[in-house]
């Protein structure tokens, strides 16, 4: 049985300096500065975090309230449902994926909320914040230690929040990199055209 | 209800001015500063006041900055209330705006960059002798008052009387929002009345709720913030890239029109496509009355960059209610005549954009749908009147059977000055000429 020898000396990350938005078939990887950005770019509500092949995205990460982790866990379903009865609601955020998770540090557990998307998110942060509420994710945010508790009428602070909770990533990879979800499912209904044209063919 | 005999008049009527003068001061002493505002306050217009059938002549606003309010001796724990944009002000995030480059602050005139800059009064009148009138009364007053001086000044004029034109020859104020609980009716094809705390604190908003307001409320209560932009046009510019894109009279005009979304009569391209249609320009019934989404999804009539399409992309983009502005102003500097070479004169349109947050409706606006080149995914282009043009953009014309793409758009524009200022209400007015300590108040406790 073959084995691979693993380097003991950390890979040196390859920064693209011209990173090929154009060329799908070519997977990237791009490792990002320890600021979460290569130049510092003022956005509305601070700096702008680069696109990368995996697209724009945030991951933000929380201590929870203690006790609360059931009514989270079973926030889940709920927010499922919701999706169900109204599945494109969230489809102002250009979303890709979304990912919810709990976990323990110690004797504290934590929350993890990971987002895909192909919007910059301090340029369309309100209309995330407004989608937050009126989907109720904000419910899980009220479970979280030092969200403000006047988020409703303070969207700065509920915006200072996330930004502040949010962990850049340092290396990001896209096996079809760049690639939007527009265009995405674009290739897939043209796929299914097609499908649909031979099966009538036949 | 608004309270409309509390709100300054700029944002709620239009007054059928036909000239301007803002002065931009500064206050060398608070006690003038307040002393130069008491005898003032009652010469400001109110919504109540102020109506189209008004037999006035001119009209008065007054509006500050955060370091004119900390001047005027407002103290440090309200000033730490008012959001972190207007505390920065307008040349501290000039990058947000896309103020960079020929536009970028270090280039502005009139001291508008300045942090001595304090406040701006606005002079509406009936025309140029009115205003010329009001001036030399301003000046008198300011000699009696002393330690208030102006930084400068800036004279503005209508260039076509019998109606609203900038320089470029678009016909103007051809839509603005409307506000409700001032009776106006929202003209077909319009969105519908937008709730007044999108314009003034203290009032319901487009989310349904009442946002914190700097304290103490009194002061910050039917007040409004104002962007404040002197955006100069190079016509002579405009007219070469006309003249170079397009050979005949008939498709130059056509290309103004894909820039613009209008046609310069006013028309929108939406309603007449081919060939101007005046009428339709100035039919305020009629002008407004179409969707992009239904009506021109691809922008075969009015492209996706083209200015109108961006700045209000109507059906086509969400929250639209939640990002509307009202702008007042008009033009400054001489007509240059159509048939005349640049003569590198300034001339151009100065404006204040007023809205409840600067940051979600007057930054987003700028930052997004004037300067995203990936706006509605085309990639490479800005708002080809506002947007920041370094001769590095594009803009795309959709056409049958090849679209027209125009590469390196040339700057029709540059940002010559801006700043933020807080537009109050009378109230508060009355307290800020009173000074401390009638504006020592504990903020509200934010956990």
């Amino acid at each position: 049985m073959a084995t691979h020898v693993i380097s003991k000396e950390p890979l040196e990350p390859q920064v693209v300096e011209t990173p090929n938005e154009t060329d799908w078939t070519k997977p990237q990887a791009l490792a990002i500065p320890k600021e979460g950005y290569f130049k510092a770019e003022q956005g509305r509500y601070g700096p702008m975090f680069p696109r990368t092949p995996a697209c724009h995205g945030f991951t933000i990460i929380a201590k929870i309230k203690p006790g609360t982790e059931g009514e989270i866990r079973q926030y889940g379903k709920k927010l499922e449902n919701a999706l169900a009865g109204a599945p494109h609601v969230l489809a102002p955020l250009q979303l890709h994926y979304l990912r919810w998770v709990l976990f323990d540090v110690g004797q504290d557990k934590y929350f993890m909320y990971q987002g895909i998307f192909d919007t910059d998110f301090d340029k369309y942060t309100e209309d995330a914040v407004a989608l937050f509420t009126q989907t109720g994710i904000n419910t899980i945010f009220e479970k979280l230690e030092g969200f403000p508790s006047d988020w409703r009428t303070n969207v700065p602070a509920f915006i200072k929040f996330l930004r502040e909770h949010q962990c850049p990533s340092f290396l990001e990879y896209g096996e079809y990199p760049y690639v939007t979800a527009v265009e995405i499912k674009k290739a897939l209904k043209l796929k299914r055209a097609f499908s649909d044209m031979l099966d009538q063919m036949q | 209800m608004l309270e409309v005999d509390d709100i300054q008049h700029f944002l709620l009527t239009r007054t059928p001015a036909l000239a301007a003068r803002y002065e931009f001061l500064t206050f060398r002493k608070s006690a003038a500063g307040r002393a130069w505002l008491a005898g003032l306050i009652d010469k400001v217009g109110t919504g109540k006041s102020v109506g189209s059938a008004s037999p006035d002549s001119r009209w008065v606003t007054l509006a500050f900055t955060w370091n004119g309010l900390r001047a005027l001796g407002v103290d440090e724990v309200s000033l730490e209330t008012f959001p972190e944009e207007f505390r920065q002000g307008m040349a501290a995030r000039a990058e947000i705006i896309g103020a960079t480059g020929a536009n970028h602050p270090d280039q502005w005139v009139g001291e508008l960059a300045s942090p001595a800059l304090h406040a701006v009064a606005v002079l509406f009148a009936r025309d140029v002798g009115e205003r010329e009138r009001c001036k030399k009364e301003h000046d008198r007053y300011l000699s009696r008052i002393g330690d208030v001086d102006v930084l400068s000044g800036l004279d503005l004029e209508a260039i076509h009387p019998g109606e609203p034109r900038e320089h470029f020859g678009y016909r103007d104020r051809l839509s603005h929002p409307v506000i409700e609980g001032t009776g106006e009716e929202a003209p077909p094809g319009s969105p519908p009345p937008i709730k007044a705390g999108e314009f003034f604190l203290g009032y319901l908003d487009e989310g349904s709720s009442r946002p914190v307001m700097p304290q103490p409320e009194i002061l910050s209560r039917n007040g409004s913030y104002l962007a404040y932009l002197r955006l100069q046009e190079h016509v002579g510019a405009f007219r070469d890239f006309l003249r170079q894109h397009a050979q005949t009279l008939d498709e130059q005009e056509l290309l103004a029109a894909k820039l613009m979304g209008r046609w310069r009569s006013g028309a929108p391209l939406v309603l007449a496509p081919q060939k101007d249609d005046p009428a339709l320009g100035v039919d305020l019934q009629r002008t407004n009355n179409f969707d992009y989404g239904k009506m021109d999804p691809y922008g075969y009539g009015c492209p996706v960059g083209a200015h109108i399409r961006r700045m209000n992309p109507r059906d086509t983009a969400d929250n639209m209610q939640r990002r509307q502005m009202v702008r007042r102003g008009g033009t400054y500097g001489s007509l240059l005549a159509e048939d005349a070479p640049e003569d590198g004169a300034e001339r151009g349109i100065a404006a204040f954009i007023g809205c409840a947050s600067l940051i979600r409706q007057f930054e987003f606006a700028m930052n997004v749908w004037v300067n995203d080149p990936r706006f509605k995914d085309l990639g490479n282009e800005r708002d080809p009147f506002v947007g920041t043009q370094d001769g590095t953009f594009d803009m795309t014309i959709p056409k049958r059977p090849v679209r027209k793409k125009i590469k390196g758009l040339p700057a029709f524009t540059t940002i010559r000055g801006g700043a933020y200022f807080f537009l109050p209400g009378i109230r508060a007015l009355r307290l800020l000429a009173a000074g401390a300590p009638a504006l020592v108040q504990k903020p509200r406790k934010v956990s």
